[in-house]
């Protein structure tokens, strides 16, 4: 589904990937651990097309296409989904308004009929059970006076309703007590499918005892340093990333 | 009338002037209008060099040759259901075309208490009430000569007063229209004075428009009296003609425990300056000044507003929000005066602008003078462009750019829009900004 080849990219003249490699297949879960200021929410971003990551080097095919030379909302009406680390409050639209424009716009891409306002609240009602997002959360402003916890929740909803193939998820875990975590991390089992792959990118290991991972990568300096199975994230806890960037080093 | 030699760009008016003394208007009118006349003759237009005019220069205005308004202008029906709100609108309306009352298209009703009549009518039956008030608020005055022409040539306009006590539930709508003739651009002074008696409360809209590619100039003075306990709700929206010069000044008194409310809606017309003036004559007033306005093209909204705590225990609040894309300019002057005996005072403005293209330009000026020391002031001016992250964070979820940036300056104005309580005109306003922000949202508003 995903097929990362020597991707570098800089933010505001500063190369933080530097040649990064990384496949992933529909049906899988991959953890992306690392240090901070490795690199890893610059991926996620550069996958969903923030402007102003710039891509330098390398290339990144997503079902086949050059996922690089779309725009952002392109990207999502094509299943790329990111689940941000810090939502962004936008006052004075609805979630509602908001996810219901996502939607069509991409029902639209795909040669689906829009949604009425009918079948989009059943769906809303349907798909809020996934993180037991409350009702009035929905109809308020995006994001706007949400805790931490409502934010990271409003985040998998979304997800819910726009039902991507590919959903990465940037520190989906940070600023969660255990209570939240596990409501979120619940969310994000229930999407865990066949046809979807989910790129989870954590700093903690925390996270992947309720996202079990297929695949955990270990990103230092821009570059996949190690990749192994869900142990490798339990070494990790146990010894530390210095192990890792020691290793690196001494290449 | 000939003492003085006259200012450049004054003489055309001359004419104006000259053609009304057979008005038939009562005689105090025809002093009013001639030591006016006089003192705008002698006065001229403001240059740029003056301070209050450094952001507006109103050459365009001083050097075009208007015409007087001939009457007769008519406004297709259709059109005026725009104005009306698309119909939905229930109430009282006066309408004036090319700033003659126009009883045709007019759609009165009564109501005990309430007198809602055409000022040149009210001179005739409601003399008194007219010559205590008319130009108290708003004289001649030379740092705004706009309002000493107005005043020198009084014609027509719209005269509102309310009985003690009175609380009309239907709201009164004065439309203001000109045919705009582009081969004969006319100047109109349309007037509208409204007296709130004691404990009275009325929501008055002002709409103020054009013929579609209608060249012309509108020069408005609205005086605005609350009397004790009394309450006016006050709506502008000023939609002339893209190519329409509009000045205008609001002018209101508030006594004793008195509330006023101004929503202010500023999106037409090519020169735009709007003055809104508030003065406390008695303790316990409260105001609230809000205003939208939307420049796109080369359109210049100027908006100064000045609110007069003369007295202690007053509250006002000023938010005015700037939308500003193409080479627009804007420009918000907002000046509060705290005067020594006026403790406890409560003021608040703010300015809110987004700039949406890189061309466009705003000029934001808080001028605060506090004579009194217990008061509470509070000033605060933005400019900003739309938040990138917002955007990304929209595009990101699958909507398109355009899209996006609609559905972030709708949501920029819309604490503003939903502010106003008057639902036909909150349902047009709505639909105007839809049409006027491409691919914008039908029901963004949470």
């Amino acid at each position: 589904m995903l097929d990362i080849k020597g991707l570098r990219a800089s933010v505001g003249g500063n190369e933080i990937l530097k040649g990064l490699d990384l496949t992933v297949n529909a049906g899988e879960v991959h953890a992306v651990m690392g240090p901070n200021g490795s690199g890893k929410s610059t991926l996620a971003h550069v996958l969903a097309g923030r402007p102003g990551y710039e891509v330098t080097a390398g290339s990144v095919a997503y079902k086949g296409r050059d996922l690089l030379s779309m725009a952002p909302e392109e990207r999502a009406r094509e299943g790329v989904f990111l689940a941000f680390q810090y939502p962004v409050e936008i006052p004075g639209v609805s979630n509602v308004y908001f996810l219901k424009a996502a939607l069509n716009a991409i029902r639209k891409h795909r040669g689906q009929p829009e949604l009425d306002a009918m079948d989009f609240l059943a769906l809303v009602k349907e798909k809020s059970k996934v993180v037991d997002i409350d009702d009035s959360l929905v109809k308020r402003p995006v994001n706007e006076g949400f805790s931490g916890g409502e934010k990271k929740r409003n985040e998998i909803f979304q997800m819910a309703i726009l039902d991507p193939a590919l959903a990465i998820l940037d520190e989906t875990d940070s600023g969660l007590d255990i209570d939240a975590l596990r409501i979120v991390a619940g969310g994000v089992n229930q999407l865990r499918s066949s046809d979807r792959a989910m790129i989870v990118v954590t700093h903690y290991q925390r996270l992947l005892d309720y996202i079990v991972p297929d695949f955990v990568h270990v990103l230092v300096d821009g570059r996949i340093a190690r990749s192994g199975g869900k142990d490798l994230a339990k070494e990790l806890e146990a010894k530390g990333y210095e192990w890792i960037e020691r290793e690196v080093a001494a290449r | 009338m000939t003492t003085t030699a006259p200012v450049a760009g004054t003489d055309l008016y001359r004419a104006h002037f000259e053609a009304l003394s057979a008005d038939g208007a009562p005689a105090w009118v025809q002093s009013l209008r001639a030591d006016a006349f006089l003192r705008f003759a002698a006065r001229g237009f403001p240059g740029p060099r003056e301070e209050a005019w450094r952001h507006t220069n109103v050459a365009p205005i001083a050097k075009a040759a208007f015409a007087r308004a001939e009457p007769g202008g008519t406004v297709a029906a259709e059109r005026l259901r725009q104005l009306d709100f698309g119909g939905a609108f229930t109430g009282w309306e006066l309408v004036f075309v090319d700033g003659r009352f126009s009883p045709a298209l007019s759609s009165a009703s009564t109501y005990d208490g309430v007198r809602i009549l055409s000022l040149r009518e009210a001179l005739a039956t409601h003399g008194d009430q007219v010559r205590a008030h008319l130009a108290r608020l708003a004289p001649p005055d030379d740092a705004d000569p706009f309002r000493t022409l107005s005043l020198s040539l009084l014609e027509d306009g719209a005269f509102v007063e309310l009985s003690p006590g009175v609380a009309p539930t239907a709201p009164i709508h004065l439309v203001f229209y000109s045919t705009g003739d582009p081969a004969r651009p006319a100047a109109t002074h349309p007037r509208t004075l409204v007296l709130a008696g004691r404990g009275s409360h009325a929501t008055v809209i002002e709409t103020y428009a054009g013929a579609e590619g209608g060249l012309y100039f509108t020069n408005a003075v609205t005086e605005i009296v609350v009397e004790e306990g009394a309450r006016v709700d006050h709506f502008k929206l000023q939609r002339e003609a893209e190519g329409a010069f509009h000045v205008s000044t609001l002018a209101v008194e508030l006594h004793r425990d008195a509330t006023f409310s101004d929503h202010n809606v500023c999106v037409g017309g090519a020169l735009v300056r709007q003055h809104v003036e508030a003065r406390f004559a008695g303790t316990g007033g409260d105001v609230a000044l809000f205003g939208l306005s939307i420049g796109d093209g080369t359109q210049h909204h100027d908006t100064h507003t000045v609110v007069d705590h003369a007295v202690p225990h007053c509250t006002s609040r000023e938010l005015y929000k700037g939308v500003l894309g193409g080479r627009s300019r804007g420009v918000f002057h907002g000046k509060i005066v705290v005067r020594e005996d006026a403790q406890k005072t409560n003021a608040h403005q703010s300015n809110r602008n987004l700039l949406l293209s890189r061309h466009a330009l705003v000029n934001s000026t808080p001028a605060l003078e506090i004579h009194a020391d217990d008061v509470k002031c509070k000033h605060g001016s933005t400019t900003g462009q739309l938040d990138p992250l917002a955007l990304f964070y929209l595009r990101s979820r699958g909507i398109g750019e355009q899209e996006a940036k609609s559905l972030l300056t709708y949501a920029f104005a819309s604490d503003l829009v939903s502010r106003i309580t008057v639902q036909p005109l909150r349902v047009a306003l709505e639909a105007f900004l839809h049409h006027r922000l491409p691919a914008s949202p039908t029901e963004a508003a949470s």
